[in-house]
């Protein structure tokens, strides 16, 4: 199929714009493995962002478990700062069934009480299969079931997106 | 012959014993281990995996430290553990080990963690029940204790990072340690170079060097520029007959003491299964000293406890 994909550059950084004005002191970016830390990674930078970066494997929450059992490669979650009162930007490259945020907020909530979580994704491609919306999005892009659009950087920290059928 | 351990997909479906299992295995459960020592360490300590699983332990065999460790493993993936201490009931009534375990999986098990005195127990068990059920063995006789070896390699790996270069000399009552032997397998497996056993000659199984490790009988030589040191417990209960002469003879030779110690590299890490016997096996200066690592051990078994359990699990 042909399908045109953005330049995840140009996304990024009209991500930056879009978060800007909402950044505070209590405002703590948490990126979900692996695309979303990467991008988290570069919003963490643009925007100055006082509190460390959190990093967020949700495999130990995935509702999928007793279908498909344990992510083969789980990195660690990482979150070094207090998530009680925060204001928690989540980060995800692709938004689609809604599932692995409805997993990420979950175990955000194992770490204490965030004042308010909202979500920042690189591309909505719709398909949502919970209650779940993004505050922040790149872009929309209609792909179709079946396909899957990821997120790769290549050696030179390049990020590219990619789509498999 | 098929692995027992293994599915027809070559997906670990019970734990009975590190030997033969694939190098990625034991990765694989090392790197998640690494993943739930997060977990453990946080406010809530627990994630959802497990939610509706029952987990049973059978303890045909007195335990305190490996019993806690797998509930506690058992519930912070959020599973209902179910404690039997079979050592006091229903064997005692008469009961076979396989109709015991087939009363429990008409409770709608999950799992079976299987303590037995009697190696191959847990073997038998897995290659009787139900293919959806997972089996655990937390020691056998002699045979296994894998769940202990691959902590003692999660603690090594932790510590040493590099297995392709480290000297590891395991010491004591080698006889009747199936922590040993599972060690050496882990070990092995991860190209550990120099293993060596230390102990008198009663209690050095014949023919162990098979098994590519040294053997020493004497303790000084053997502890020579070492990088870990795993101290066994000296298993009275389970001598049978005179292998010693006593306790304070066992101590003044294999006795790890801080002199003894000090012939190891500079940076060398002590570690010990536990229950200790203090002036047994081990001097308290070294079991409360500055190398010991043995109360990290207890902890790192719970995440690779964990670890076990969600991969088994999900397979």
């Amino acid at each position: 199929m042909t399908l045109v994909l953005p330049d995840p550059e140009v996304l990024c950084a009209a991500l930056v714009r879009e978060l800007q004005p909402h950044v505070t002191a209590d405002t703590a970016l948490v990126g979900i493995h692996t695309g979303g830390v990467w991008l988290a990674e570069r919003l963490h930078a643009a925007l100055g962002i006082v509190l460390p970066l959190g990093l967020l494997d949700i495999s130990f929450y995935r509702d999928d478990f007793d279908k498909t059992g344990l992510h083969p490669q789980i990195k660690p979650t990482q979150i070094p700062f207090e998530v009680d009162a925060r204001h928690i930007v989540l980060v995800d490259d692709v938004l689609y069934t809604g599932r692995t945020v409805r997993g990420a907020m979950n175990e955000l909530f194992d770490y204490g009480r965030p004042a308010s979580i909202s979500l920042a994704v690189l591309i909505d491609r719709g398909g949502r299969e919970l209650p779940v919306a993004a505050r922040y999005v790149g872009a929309r892009l209609d792909v179709p079931r079946g396909h899957m659009l990821v997120l790769d950087r290549d050696e030179n920290g390049k990020l590219r997106l990619k789509l498999d059928a | 012959m098929r692995n027992p351990q293994l599915n027809d997909k070559g997906e670990l479906q019970h734990l009975l014993t590190i030997e033969g299992l694939p190098r990625e295995t034991l990765i694989h459960i090392l790197d998640t281990a690494t993943s739930f020592v997060g977990v453990t360490a946080r406010e809530v300590k627990k994630v959802p995996l497990l939610r509706g699983k029952s987990v049973f332990n059978l303890f045909f065999e007195p335990s305190t430290r490996t019993r806690t460790t797998f509930e506690i493993a058992a519930k912070r993936l959020s599973a209902d553990v179910i404690n039997l201490n079979i050592a006091i009931s229903s064997h005692t009534k008469g009961e076979t080990l396989l109709d015991t375990v087939d009363n429990l999986s008409a409770m709608h098990a999950d799992m079976f963690v299987v303590r037995h005195a009697q190696s191959g127990a847990p073997h038998l068990i897995a290659s009787h029940v139900a293919s959806h059920l997972h089996v655990i063995n937390a020691g056998d006789g002699r045979h296994a204790h894998p769940t202990q070896g691959l902590l003692d390699l999660y603690t090594i790996r932790h510590y040493k990072k590099d297995f392709t270069r480290l000297s590891v000399a395991i010491v004591g009552d080698v006889l009747h340690s199936r922590v040993a032997r599972s060690l050496i397998h882990a070990l092995t497996l991860m190209g550990t170079p120099d293993l060596r056993v230390i102990g008198p000659m009663t209690l050095i199984p014949a023919g162990v060097e098979k098994l590519g490790v040294t053997v020493f009988h004497d303790l000084e030589r053997g502890l020579r520029d070492v990088d870990v040191v795993v101290m066994l417990r000296l298993q009275s209960e389970r001598m049978r007959g005179a292998l010693l002469p006593s306790a304070q003879e066992f101590f003044k030779y294999y006795g790890l003491t801080p002199e003894k110690l000090a012939l190891a590299k500079p940076d060398a890490i002590v570690m010990h299964p536990g229950p200790l016997n203090r002036g047994v096996e081990i001097d308290s200066a070294v079991a409360d000293g500055a190398q010991a690592v043995i109360l990290p051990q207890v902890t790192f078994g719970i995440a690779v406890r964990m670890a076990v359990m969600s991969i088994l699990a999900g397979n």
